[in-house]
């Protein structure tokens, strides 16, 4: 092999997949067959973090950047003027086994520049796992993107091997999509995700009857969103993920806050800031989503189609809700706990299993975890709560702003304990 | 005032704790030997002799009252090497005794089982960051190596996770500040304690031919995977605190 041409190829390829958000290893749950290797956690590793203050869980590259399509927003565009490589088969999946073996890495994240059709690149991806899973014996983790416009055939056969698919959705409106990627349409992504929705469903009955069923994607589906290339507002965004979630049972939505990279009418100017503070509070909608139980609806509505950046979605919805509180600890059930400001899930469950043994008091609840400073609001003790005269107080929201700046204000990164 | 000594084994505190009922001592001490420096005079010295049959019998007590999971706890707050990890566990089992029908862990309005759990909490992120830091360095006997100083003694915590990880390799995991390792030679993964430290001097002249290629090119693709325009450094020191970067391959170049 190579070495200086396969580093050479890994910088540019490394370099092209890194818009992609999606890197999380989790809900793997490949047990390692006798003498093999690999075995992925269903918690998921991150082996380090860039310096962006992302995770890196997965070799995160592209097979190749050659790409037959034009679409504004990506650096592997065919118009645009870059370095162009391509892996073979063999030297992603060498460089995915040694990674694994020195512990850098949970598995493989695999995409593609498209390059002839969808087909030939897809078959080229399935390509890889195929032989890692069969010749390596490798029990790692695998996320394949699919291509848009991939048969079916091709998409049933990466389903074996691979343990997520996804096909990014890239732009959250229609419309947006026929601005920035005219030659790709809504159908071709929808179609293969639908495929492998019914493939899931359609596993899991099996399984059912019969143990031994090969798997089908067992971490089943994510897709991507950009935020801030077209001029959609949250409530469209939190919209779509909610549709997502609900008919296509996708384990993750993940939203990609556009980082300018190329010069175009149509586009953000090359010296927009990168909305992460934005991208952040819709990660923390989309956790209220997926772990606290509240619906789209509730986070937003038309009259307020935005994200307000100064609070959290989680306490700005307690601020419009001041009705609902405040909430007693003794006698609360579960659900309403978690909606209180400050505290999360983690604490919410503390507080359930340690209120049978006495009755809770301030001192306790910060020694539980949860943040005071904003809870303190919206919980009436038994023994009565000073600070609930400020609940009807028209600057509630300032109070709490001046009180509780340290998480939000210097940290935008997306997959954190949010609350 | 009763002191009592025992081997520094998790087997010995639980013997030691056990002779604290069998005894019916009421204002008690439990110290590893290693670390008793004789302060207390008028402490009464009891040398405790670890007996897994003593050490048993608490254990499977405790078991019904606060389950594996519960065990597993004490166990995260013994390898937590906190000074006053006897004191703690001997206030649980004492709470665990006294109140046999409810998880007595859960009770997080005490001053010890709130330790407990954060104690857990600690050694657990320490343990997680393990399984995520190590970094394997191929040597020319094809043994993949690894060098480790974590805070707390996380070593037989992550035994089970590597054993059923790397199966078809051999490996060994080292730690540095302890001094003792694991050995996975295909068959057996155990604990080994050396005699005297492992030279590491010359170290990287053992290294197999591929090494340093793989090194390199884990190196640059973490360059290359980094998004300039999101730089956040204080973030990344958040999830990778400084003192693990000398063992990081992708932050040595
Ligand atoms: S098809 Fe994919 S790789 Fe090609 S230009 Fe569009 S987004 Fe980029």
């Amino acid at each position: 092999m190579n070495f200086d041409r396969l580093k050479e190829k890994l910088e540019i390829l490394a370099d092209a997949a890194k818009y992609d958000v999606s890197c999380s290893s989790s809900g793997g749950s490949r047990k390692n067959k006798k003498g093999a290797l690999g075995d992925s956690s269903a918690s998921g590793i991150c082996h380090t973090y860039t310096e962006d203050g992302r995770c890196v869980s997965l070799l995160k590259v592209l097979l190749t950047n050659h790409c037959i399509y034009d679409c504004a927003y990506c650096v592997s565009r065919s118009s645009n003027d870059i370095k162009r490589a391509a892996f073979t088969v063999e030297e992603v999946v060498d460089l995915t086994i040694n990674f694994y073996r020195r512990n850098y890495i949970e598995g493989l994240f695999l995409s593609s520049g498209i390059f002839k059709n969808a087909d030939t690149t897809m078959e080229r991806l399935v390509r890889v796992a195929k032989k890692l899973r069969l010749e390596e014996n490798f029990n790692g983790y695998i996320h394949l993107k699919s291509i848009p416009g991939a048969s079916d055939l091709l998409m049933q056969e990466a389903a074996l091997y691979a343990d997520r698919l996804s096909i990014n959705i890239e732009i959250p409106t229609e419309s947006g999509l026929k601005l920035l990627a005219p030659e790709k349409n809504r159908e071709d992504m929808l179609n293969p995700m639908k495929y492998i929705q019914s493939g899931i469903t359609q596993y899991k009955e099996e399984k059912k009857i019969f143990r031994k069923v090969p798997k089908f994607a067992p971490a089943g589906q994510s897709t991507q969103m950009i935020v801030g290339a077209t001029n959609e507002n949250d409530l469209q965004i939190i919209k779509v993920a909610d549709h997502f979630y609900k008919n296509y049972n996708l384990k993750r939505v993940y939203y990609s806050g556009y980082v300018p990279v190329l010069e175009d009418t149509r586009l953000p100017a090359l010296t927009t800031a990168v909305p992460m503070l934005r991208e952040n509070r819709l990660y923390q909608s989309d956790w209220l989503m997926r772990f606290y139980g509240f619906k789209a609806d509730e986070i937003l509505d038309p009259h307020m189609p935005f994200l307000d950046l100064e609070v959290d979605p989680k306490l700005s919805w307690a601020l419009r809700h001041l009705d609902q509180f405040p909430i007693n600890l003794q006698s609360a059930d579960y659900q309403m706990i978690l909606r209180i400001p400050g505290i999360g899930v983690k604490t919410a469950k503390k507080i359930v299993s340690a209120r049978r043994f006495q009755v809770l008091t301030i001192e306790n609840l910060q020694k539980l975890g949860a943040a005071v400073n904003r809870a303190k609001y919206f919980i009436d003790f038994n023994a009565g709560n000073v600070f609930l005269r400020h609940l009807t107080d028209l600057n509630l929201k300032k109070l709490l702003i001046g009180g509780s700046t340290s998480k939000f204000q210097d940290q935008f990164s997306q997959q954190l304990t949010l609350f | 005032m009763t002191i009592l000594l025992y081997d520094g084994s998790f087997d010995g505190l639980f013997t030691a704790i056990f002779e604290v009922f069998e005894y019916k001592f009421k204002d008690v001490e439990i110290i590893s030997r290693e670390r008793f420096h004789q302060e207390n005079i008028f402490a009464e010295i009891h040398e405790v002799i670890t007996q897994e049959a003593k050490s048993e019998r608490v254990l499977n007590k405790l078991e019904e009252n606060i389950g594996k999971s519960g065990i597993h706890e004490l166990v995260k707050v013994f390898l937590s090497e906190e000074p006053d990890l006897e004191q703690i566990i001997l206030s649980a089992v004492k709470q665990s005794i006294q109140y046999p029908k409810e998880n007595i862990l859960q009770n997080y309005a005490d001053q010890d089982i709130l330790r407990i759990a954060k104690i857990c909490k600690s050694v657990s992120r320490e343990r997680h960051r393990m399984t995520a830091f190590v970094r394997f360095e191929k040597m020319q006997d094809e043994v993949f190596f690894a060098k480790i100083d974590p805070d707390f003694n996380v070593l037989p915590l992550i035994r089970k996770h590597f054993k059923d990880r790397y199966q078809d390799q051999k490996w060994m995991i080292y730690d540095l500040r302890r001094n003792y390792g694991l050995l996975y030679d295909l068959k057996t993964c155990d604990f080994f304690y050396p005699e005297e430290k492992i030279d590491l001097n010359k170290y990287q002249q053992k290294f197999h031919d591929e090494e340093k290629n793989y090194q390199t090119l884990w190196q640059r693709y973490f360059f290359k995977t980094n998004i300039v325009e999101r730089k956040n450094l204080k973030l990344h020191i958040q999830h990778v605190p400084k003192r693990y970067w000398k063992y990081l391959t992708e932050k040595n170049w």
